[in-house]
């Protein structure tokens, strides 16, 4: 085996922290150079980044087959909508039925009600984690399935909470870049920290084989239970950010039903199952995608000839696209490997060696040194 | 058989019983391993021995008997806490975290004095010291406090002290599942040793292997045993295994102990050989 080489923990800590100057850099650039169309398409990147790296956090790392993530993200997202919307406002929604007290007459900024936003998701994920995680598999994925549909139920027979069927509308778009990315950054930060330490050993460890995880002396259940409430955490404050970028939230199963769950499931299979920076990827190409794809239901001139756009093809090519690159790489574009600055360096390393030793040629195994 | 007291004994069975329905899988044990032993439990196929193991790990609650360990009555404690207060196992078809590499596995197995609360508890009431103090690990860990990082550096270092002594620290950033059987054979015990257990309970380790192999392995547990100063209880179905290393012998069949003592009055015993090795002389 080849020594890898590392570089320094200084290093990679003065490496991180120039990628986000850099990538704050471009975000500042992109006011002026995107129109709001691009910016808006980058938004989603990051809304849609922290709801798949919260989602990966408990299926991918912590092995659970969960099917509930969209729940904990109407939960965020209903809870923070309810908070930034003024009394008038809701006075103006709440047509059927008026809100009920407090609701009615508190008002926040949109920070503290995206934190609430996400403890109320954690509150939920803690509830119904409690009892449902005893189980694992596809017993897990029903039943998690089975309370996200409950809670999008309660969201359209609430009427004076959740407006119903109306559901909540013309809010205010909060969520630019800085908020979306900012908080991209926080949830990466988080989950990250938390991946590689000793508690993300345990959950691994218990993705692994939880009856070994449990005779080497960790609690399976309460790790279970910890990883899908921070997991649920983000969720919220990922819902938070969706409801005000979309600037309105309903109840239907394509808004924040079962079938964000599918999209964020695509998401983090598609970048590979356990990888955060694979479950980045994911998203954003799953946010590129769905948007660029659009040109095939329009319209298409190619010379004189006019092939018509037929409504939903997006669909169909993405799903094409999905299943080859899952028929290419079987475990996902990352698998579990994440990008790292070691791995970044040794590939330059090996990139540069290549170019170096184009004349002398030395015996194999003196390379790889 | 003389009588037998509890207090002579770092874990001991009190007539313990595991019934499954009209099964009768251990039918009242009452024996036990002494401080710094290396016991030998054997018996032919399905005579009860992983049984025996899943009630002592506490992945079954015995429906008779108590269980005593050091002192402290863990009868029907969960598996967590019991590797907590002291007994580590391996698996008869090995369990490694297959993605992780040789030495998170190691690792892996340093967590549970983080968080284990409740196995504390249990370890004060019984005036036995607690495995690490500090609390907050979970936030710390996030935030990567001085603390949490000085910990994480000692954990790392104690691991690859862990992994020179059984002679796989070359191989540590190999994913598990990569390694060569034997080696996961070693790296199995290895995460096990890792726990700080008094007591270690192996269960068929030299399964899988040829003769060789099996006999280094032998005299790999008996140098773990005086390195680590752990006491040993091994499973095993293949009696030649064991003869040459443990001090003292039990013997299963159909879940009751038939026969106990050194190799040589086991190999013997007439009940033995009539179970185990009469049945094993006519088929070789």
């Amino acid at each position: 085996m080849p020594m890898e080489k590392r570089l320094s923990t200084k290093t990679k800590i003065y490496l991180t922290i120039g990628l986000i100057i850099v990538g704050a850099l471009l975000l500042w650039g992109s006011n002026y150079w995107l129109e709001s169309y691009g910016q808006r398409i980058l938004k989603l990147i990051a809304v849609y980044g922290v709801l798949a790296v919260s989602y990966t956090f408990v299926n991918g790392i912590t092995g659970m087959f969960s099917l509930g993530h969209a729940g904990f993200v109407a939960v965020g997202a209903y809870v923070s909508a309810l908070l930034t919307m003024s009394p008038m406002e809701k006075e103006m929604s709440f047509i059927l039925e008026p809100l009920i007290w407090p609701l009615n007459s508190i008002q926040t900024d949109f920070l503290t009600a995206t934190i609430a936003g996400g403890i109320a998701a954690a509150i939920f994920a803690f509830a119904i984690g409690y009892p449902s995680l005893r189980l694992t598999g596809d017993y897990l994925a029903i039943v998690t399935l089975g309370f996200s549909e409950i809670i999008r139920l309660i969201a359209l027979n609430a009427q004076n909470i959740t407006n119903g069927a109306l559901g909540l509308k013309g809010l205010t778009e909060y969520t630019n870049i800085w908020w979306a990315w900012g908080w991209l950054l926080i949830t990466v930060v988080v989950i990250a920290s938390l991946t590689y330490s000793s508690y993300g050993r345990a959950l691994k460890a218990i993705r692994d084989d939880d009856i070994a995880a449990e005779a080497m002396g960790i609690n399976v259940f309460k790790h279970r239970l910890l990883a899908f409430v921070v997991s649920g955490f983000f969720a919220g404050i990922g819902g938070s950010l969706y409801a005000h970028l979309l600037t309105t939230i309903d109840p239907r199963p394509t808004t924040i039903g079962v079938f964000l769950t599918f999209y964020l499931l695509i998401m983090i299979v598609l970048g590979g199952l356990g990888s955060i920076t694979g479950a980045l990827i994911g998203a954003a190409l799953f946010a590129i995608l769905s948007e660029w794809l659009r040109i095939f239901e329009s319209n298409i001139t190619i010379g004189s000839i006019t092939i018509k756009g037929i409504p939903g093809m997006r669909m169909v090519i993405f799903s094409t696209l999905f299943v080859v690159t899952m028929l290419v790489w079987r475990r996902g574009i990352m698998g579990m490997e994440e990008i790292t600055w070691d791995k970044l360096y040794n590939w330059l390393l090996r990139f540069r060696k290549k170019g170096q030793t184009a004349e002398p040629e030395p015996k194999r195994g003196d390379v790889d040194e | 058989m003389s009588e037998l007291k509890k207090e002579d004994f770092l874990l001991f069975l009190d007539h313990v019983t595991m019934q499954f329905g009209g099964l009768v899988a251990v039918d009242d044990f009452h024996n036990g391993v002494k401080p710094g032993e290396l016991l030998g439990l054997i018996g032919p196929n399905g005579a009860g021995k992983t049984t025996v193991f899943n009630v002592i790990t506490g992945i079954y609650t015995p429906t008779k008997g108590r269980v005593y360990f050091a002192g402290m009555d863990i009868t029907g404690l969960r598996p967590h806490i019991i590797t907590h207060l002291g007994i580590a196992r391996t698996f008869q078809n090995i369990r490694l975290f297959h993605n992780m590499t040789v030495l998170e596995n190691v690792l892996v197995s340093q967590h549970h004095a983080l968080t284990n609360s409740d196995a504390d508890r249990i370890l004060k009431k019984h005036g036995m010291p607690v495995k690490r103090t500090g609390r907050f690990w979970f936030w710390k860990a996030i935030l990567k406090s001085p603390g949490y990082i000085n910990l994480e550096k000692h954990m790392v270092k104690e691991a690859e002290e862990l992994l020179e002594k059984v002679g796989l620290l070359d191989v540590k950033n190999e994913k598990a599942s990569a390694l060569p059987y034997g080696m996961q054979r070693k790296l199995e015990i290895a995460r096990a040793l890792a726990t700080e257990p008094k007591l270690i309970l192996l269960d068929e380790p030299a399964a899988g292997m040829n003769p060789q192999e099996t006999e280094e392995l032998m005299e790999f547990i008996v140098r773990i045993r005086d390195e680590f100063k752990v006491t040993v209880l091994l499973i095993e179905h293949d009696m030649k295994v064991v003869m040459g290393i443990c001090e003292r012998i039990i013997v299963l069949d159909y879940g009751k102990i038939i026969s106990e003592g050194t190799a040589a009055e086991v190999s013997s015993d007439p009940k033995v050989i009539e179970a185990y090795l009469g049945e094993w002389e006519n088929v070789s």
